[in-house]
């Protein structure tokens, strides 16, 4: 490739690089980069992209929200957490459900949540808003005018989703019954499980499950 | 005392009715009303006897449950739509199970701060713009930007004069608290309260020396916006200390 590709595409990598938030295209375009045309920052954020994923390293570029972020893959947690002190983010099984019908019957009523679930939604909704995982995107036209819910640019980030059209399809229900186990959400993983977790459900969207690649 | 209990609590009456199901290894598609239902009462009873209050909904799903079981039971009852009476619980049970697996998906997926982590910036956001978008401002706009105000609101009492009561550091350590109090402030501000003459030209004096020590920073956001003083901060601390 020419000169210029290569040098938009270092530049590029600064901007991920120095970033705390995802970056899209039109961002690049529009605040850094005016003379260079977007298909080309497109193309080298393509390129940027593809080749950390070749790297092997213990980080990526993932597109995120639309943009592009630097993140570790999975499988570090363990390390990273006690470098951070911090714990890792924890959602209840209640949580977790809400947000997964709000994310999938956007934009919902709460009254629907609740009908849904078969109990109040009131407390996670605002749990769930406070962790501006979920928003209020409007007043509904019925009697009341109830407001209607839905998910945030930063639920696309925690749960690294391109957008709303890449969450997995809603699976219909054969039969349910014989496992338990599968119906209720594994909330208390440790890490140590979190982390076997990464290799027995690879998910082909983020390289992180993709091992091979790391071991070769 | 005596006994333990172990009650499971359940988030609703579609959380106990799955639970119940479960537990009798029962498919959803084909649920015994008549057993389901009298387990479903006595789990009831448990947990009144419990004096756990029990939310509406799951009294609702109570009598939901014995209406089918009453309509079950009478033989070839005709219906309107003549549909499955079971089906007002399997719908309801199978959009629950469908969105208990989406949330077991959602939880699987790698989650930020949980199995994945970005860089965190140091910068501030405001800071970035403030850095961004001021220019510095010499001492001729400075000088226009007085001349400007004085025009604009000439000082309404009447000269007088007197021995100087206003010194140039005083006028300086006025404009240094108003700064400490408000971390910015627009270039007119210093001199609201300001009667006289030499008093404005004094303070105007004072701020001149203030940045000529380097105490203030002087700013404008844009070509036409007013000009913005704050405090250099790090060269005050260091002064001081």
């Amino acid at each position: 490739m020419d000169e210029s590709l290569k040098s938009l595409k270092l530049i590029i990598e600064a901007l991920l690089f120095a970033s705390e938030k995802p970056i899209m295209a039109h961002e690049i375009h529009n605040r850094c980069l005016p003379d260079e045309s977007l298909s080309d920052i497109k193309t080298a954020l393509k390129e940027l992209h593809a080749e950390y994923d070749l790297l092997g390293r213990s980080f990526v570029i993932k597109k995120i929200a639309q943009g592009y972020q630097f993140r570790t893959r999975s499988g570090y947690s363990d390390y990273i957490l006690r470098i951070l002190k911090s714990s890792p983010s924890r959602l209840s099984q209640a949580a977790l459900e809400t947000l997964a019908i709000i994310a999938y019957k956007q934009p919902i009523l709460r009254q629907e949540i609740e009908r849904l679930r078969g109990v109040d939604a009131g407390g996670i909704l605002r749990s769930l808003m406070e962790k501006n995982m979920v928003r209020i995107m409007g007043r509904k036209d019925l009697p009341g005018r109830p407001l209607i819910y839905g998910t945030t640019k930063k639920f696309l980030e925690i749960f690294e989703l391109k957008g709303l059209d890449s969450l997995p399809n809603l699976k219909e229900i054969k039969e349910i019954g014989s496992n338990e186990n599968k119906i209720f959400v594994p909330e208390k993983k440790d890490q140590a499980e979190g982390n076997k977790q990464g290799t027995s459900y690879p998910e082909k969207q983020h390289p992180g499950g993709n091992r091979e690649s790391n071991q070769t | 005392m005596g006994y333990e209990v172990k009650l499971e609590i359940f988030e609703g009456s579609l959380d106990l009715l799955l639970h119940l199901i479960h537990k009798n290894q029962l498919d959803i598609f084909d649920i015994p009303i008549a057993a389901i239902t009298d387990q479903y009462l006595e789990y009831l009873e448990l947990m009144k006897a419990f004096n756990i209050t029990l939310a509406g909904d799951f009294l609702i799903m109570a009598s939901t449950l014995i209406h089918i079981k009453s309509k079950m039971l009478l033989p070839e009852f005709k219906d309107d739509d003549n549909e499955d009476p079971l089906l007002e619980i399997t719908g309801p049970l199978l959009e629950y199970v469908r969105f208990k697996k989406a949330a077991i998906e959602l939880s699987d997926r790698s989650r930020l701060d949980r199995d994945v982590f970005i860089r965190k910036n140091t910068i501030q956001p405001d800071q970035e713009i403030k850095d961004e978008d001021y220019h510095d401002v010499n001492i001729f706009q400075l000088i226009n930007a007085f001349k400007k105000y004085l025009k604009q609101s000439p000082p309404e009492i009447p000269l007088k004069f007197h021995a100087e009561k206003w010194s140039i550091k005083d006028a300086s350590e006025k404009i240094l608290l108003i700064l400490k109090e408000h971390s910015e402030i627009i270039f007119h501000e210093i001199f609201h309260a300001k009667h006289s003459i030499s008093e404005f030209i004094i303070t105007f004096l004072a701020l001149l020396e203030l940045i000529h020590m380097g105490l203030i920073k002087v700013f404008q956001p844009t070509q036409e916006s007013h000009i913005r003083l704050s405090q250099a901060f790090d060269v005050l601390e260091e002064k001081h200390g």
